[in-house]
């Protein structure tokens, strides 16, 4: 017995030590990795990193190699900090068929290109919840239209962007019943009443201005990521899916069940010719369509009736099913458009779909019978080959410019390095922990820049210093311009970062607006100069007309204000000097601040509950007498006879008269 | 007394570990000594549950499963967010398999043999043995399918291999089974 007792401790002693130990995951940080990280202060980064905030809603952006925090650009979600969703003027924004919603979970940044090479204009990101597509203006990094998708039930398989922006898309993960029928349906009828849809969003190539050109309706299975083809594959667009299960409930498992689901090969030009043709069937659906207007400073939202529907089971040739292992989950096409990269969550292997072979297959009918009455290409007929082995759990896949495909591995927490000719594995490094998407700079384009890849990590534990059961979610910046993979950085992100890309700074940063015009200015409720300042009362309501300098508001001492008035502050930041904002906030606003821009207007509204003088201030630190920049408001009773007066520098105390 | 000692020298082990796993800070030394970094596994974390690599080297009757799952190089990857349920042979199970058989597969030639075994023995859910019916079938991380028989309330595998107990881990669960589990030679 105590023999027996000795030996296990020894034993389970010698596993502890030997689980500790470097086990040849392990990875060298090196001392130059410091240096190649170093971007010196008052320099700039080479790329900007635009990074999805996930659950937070938002979109951040980054520089890299330095990893530091450069904007959070408020998208799907209110944020107070810059008065998104809380000034009158951005209220629109967050309207849906539904309301107005204040938050979303934002998976997936795409960048504009042309000729499939960034371009940097725009930026967009989906929203998953409530689905719809955000459009960032690149030259003011604000958001300024968002689209709501109808027939879709969150739009994960979004907003991947063709070869010239012709159009983004939106693939509903879950499927449901059409918004045109009664979905007061039994959950466990998915097969006969759910569906799944594809919308093409077309982009105006002027002003990149949104319009759902078309939907496609297709079987209920769940639409996952996507890539358009490029190149030679150009007009065509690969969807994953998967749940070619179609079940309803516990998918972990039931949607789990096939060795394989597919990856969808839309030719969106067959599409656009039957559309032409008036294939398309008109569908009364209603879904929101907002735009900002950088002249009035001020979004609108439009409530939208109609949407076209192709069905491509009675249009022959606009899909095709293509047989991908296990729960595909990334679907990347490589830089030639010659290969698409099919990533099953739950497969060993990653198989390499030819395009050129995908023709062939189709032009010889080499299907595998049909799945919901969709053509089946036959795998063998499709693949160029499988990477075999690779890792557990791939997920995404980017590239660089030398021919070579990076994916990452969730389950076994790595990137592995590969040869998309060749199919064979090259390098593999760890990431820390648990990697979702990565990116490479221009990675998913026909131009990738290379020199890096990002790893954006689910679990952090302690690659930081604690902070409680929550951490910041972690992205690891690795160098790609040698043979192996090298660890350089860790950085801390914003919400729970999912994709990104990474575009040349210079293709951005010389389009960057300063200040936006004051002559410009198209508020309605714009006040141009000190002079125009005002307070109007219309009923029970008063309009402050204000405007703000440094370092004073005008009007900054208003009465005549009651009890049941509600109060709209219209402040115009009449500054024309770059990063010069002014903040307005109210004591007891069941409200955010304003945060103005030099040139722009824009407005807080605020029911006073009590009687009383009420501070108002400005937020943001503007001068050196920005702590003198502030004035009061006087909440009169309902019955008060005290009218209306406002003044800045006028209202002399009592005592002095 | 016995279980004193044992608690001591465990104690003594996983602070040795913990000596390893601060390891992970990157100081600019020079490039001749590279700052070696571990995985999840490494992670020093008393309050969680215990994650089923864990949970298998807790276990007096895992030691074969533990040691190829070390040779193999699979211990980061089970100490990762999964969820898994593990299939976790006993040592018994595995003394079943004909001479010399492990021994063969904890070569270093025959890693990869080794973690297509083990990773038939993992799935990438966590599911409860009650969750099992019979004639189901369920993929496993090798890319592999076994299949569940039930009959009075017993759940086995493949026809060969009984869950004989369960335990939950902080990621996944481990059922302990009587056999090893033999993916079909391709």
């Amino acid at each position: 017995m105590k023999n027996k007792y000795f030996f296990l401790v020894i034993l389970v002693g010698a596993v502890y030590f030997q689980a500790c130990k470097p086990r040849g995951m392990q990875q060298a940080v090196t001392s130059d990795a410091a240096s190649k990280v170093y971007v010196a202060p008052g320099t700039h980064d080479e790329f900007y990193n635009f990074v999805s905030g996930g659950f937070s809603g938002q979109m951040s952006v980054y520089g890299i190699p330095s990893g530091r925090l450069l904007r959070v650009i408020p998208v799907f979600s209110v944020d107070p900090e810059k008065g998104y969703g809380y000034s009158e003027e951005s209220k629109p924004m967050l309207n849906t068929s539904h309301g107005f919603v204040p938050w979303d979970d934002l998976h997936h940044p795409a960048l504009s290109v042309t000729d499939g090479i960034h371009d940097g204009r725009w930026a967009f990101g989906n929203a998953n919840n409530t689905p719809r597509i955000g459009r960032i203006d690149l030259k003011t990094f604000r958001t300024v239209e968002i689209i709501e998708i109808p027939n879709s039930g969150g739009n994960h398989s979004s907003p991947f962007i063709t070869e010239n922006s012709e159009y983004v898309v939106a693939g509903t993960r879950f499927s449901i019943p059409m918004d045109n029928t009664n979905g007061d349906v039994p959950i466990n009828t998915y097969k006969k009443n759910f569906k799944g849809t594809i919308s093409f969003i077309s982009l105006d190539p002027a002003d990149g201005n949104m319009k759902i050109a078309f939907q496609l309706l297709l079987p209920g299975v769940n639409f996952d990521l996507a890539r358009a083809g490029k190149g030679k594959s150009h007009g065509w667009f690969f969807f994953s899916c998967y749940n070619s299960e179609r079940a309803n409930t516990l998918l972990e498992v039931n949607s789990s069940q096939k060795d394989k689901d597919f990856i969808l090969c839309v030719n969106w030009k067959k599409a656009e010719e039957y559309i032409k043709a008036g294939k398309g069937k008109k569908q009364t659906v209603k879904y929101a369509h907002n735009k900002w207007d950088e002249k009035k400073h001020m979004a609108t939202s439009t409530i939208e009736n109609e949407v076209t529907v192709l069905d491509p089971k009675e249009l022959e040739g606009i899909v095709y099913f293509m047989p991908c292992p296990k729960s595909p989950h990334g679907c990347d096409t490589d830089p030639t458009g010659e290969y698409i990269v099919g990533s099953g969550k739950l497969a060993a292997i990653i198989p390499v779909f030819s395009f050129t072979k995908i023709q062939q297959a189709i032009a010889n009918k080499t299907f595998d019978a049909d799945y919901e009455g969709i053509p089946v290409l036959k795998y063998e007929s499709v693949l160029h080959g499988e990477v075999l082995k690779p890792g557990l759990g791939p997920l995404h896949t980017e590239f660089d410019d030398k021919g070579n495909a990076y994916t990452s591995f969730f389950v076994s927490s790595e990137i592995v390095k590969w040869n998309v000719q060749s199919l064979q594995v090259l390098d593999r490094v760890p990431t820390y922990y648990s990697i979702g998407h990565l990116s490479v700079p221009g990675g998913p384009t026909r131009k990738p820049w290379g020199k890096y890849v990002i790893a954006y990590n689910k679990i952090t534990k302690d690659r930081y210093l604690p902070t409680g059961p929550e951490l910041a979610q972690s992205a690891q910046l690795y160098d790609i311009s040698g043979d192996k993979m090298k660890l350089l950085l860790d950085f801390p992100t914003i919400g729970e970062p999912h994709y990104a890309e990474a575009i040349p700074a210079s293709l951005i940063e010389k389009n960057s607006t300063k200040i936006y015009k004051i002559e410009e200015n198209k508020n309605p409720y714009a006040t141009i100069g000190d002079d125009n300042a005002r307070v109007e009362r219309k009923g029970n309501e008063v309009h402050v007309y204000m405007t703000s300098i440094r370092s004073h508001f005008t009007p900054d001492n208003i009465e005549g204000v009651k009890l049941g008035d509600v109060v709209y502050f219209h402040v115009t930041n009449l500054e024309q000097d770059w990063d010069v904002p002014h903040g307005f906030a109210v004591k007891g606003a069941n409200n955010a601040e304003l945060l103005i821009m030099p040139g722009e207007t824009q407005t807080l509204m605020w029911k006073p509950e009590k009687v009383g003088v009420y501070p108002m201030y400005c937020t943001d630190f503007c001068s050196a007498l920005h702590q003198e920049m502030q004035g009061y408001i006087r909440i009169s009773a309902p019955n008060s006879n005290v009218p209306i007066s406002f003044s800045t520098g006028t209202n002399v105390a009592e005592e002095a008269k | 007394m016995k279980s004193i000692f044992l608690i001591i020298l465990l104690g003594v082990l996983m602070v040795s570990c913990k000596d390893q796993g601060t390891t992970t800070t990157s100081t600019p030394t020079d490039a001749s000594s590279p700052t070696l970094i571990a995985g999840q596994s490494a992670v020093q974390d008393n309050e969680s549950m215990k994650d089923v690599v864990k949970v298998a080297v807790g276990s007096p009757d895992h030691k074969t499963l533990v040691t190829a799952v070390i040779k193999a190089e699979l211990v980061d990857a089970l100490s990762n967010a999964g969820p898994f349920t593990v299939f976790a042979p006993t040592d018994a199970a595995f003394a079943k398999l004909p001479a010399g058989t492990v021994e063969g597969l904890i070569k270093p030639d025959q890693k990869s043999a080794l973690q297509n075994i083990l990773q038939y023995h993992v799935m990438t859910s966590a599911l409860k043995s009650s969750f099992f019916k019979d004639g189901m079938t369920m993929g496993m991380v090798n890319g592999d399918n076994i299949t569940f028989q039930v009959k009075d309330g017993k759940v086995m595998i493949n026809n060969s291999a009984s869950i004989v107990a369960s335990v939950p881990a902080s990621n996944g669960i481990v059922h302990v089974i009587d056999a090893v589990l033999l993916p079909s030679s391709k």
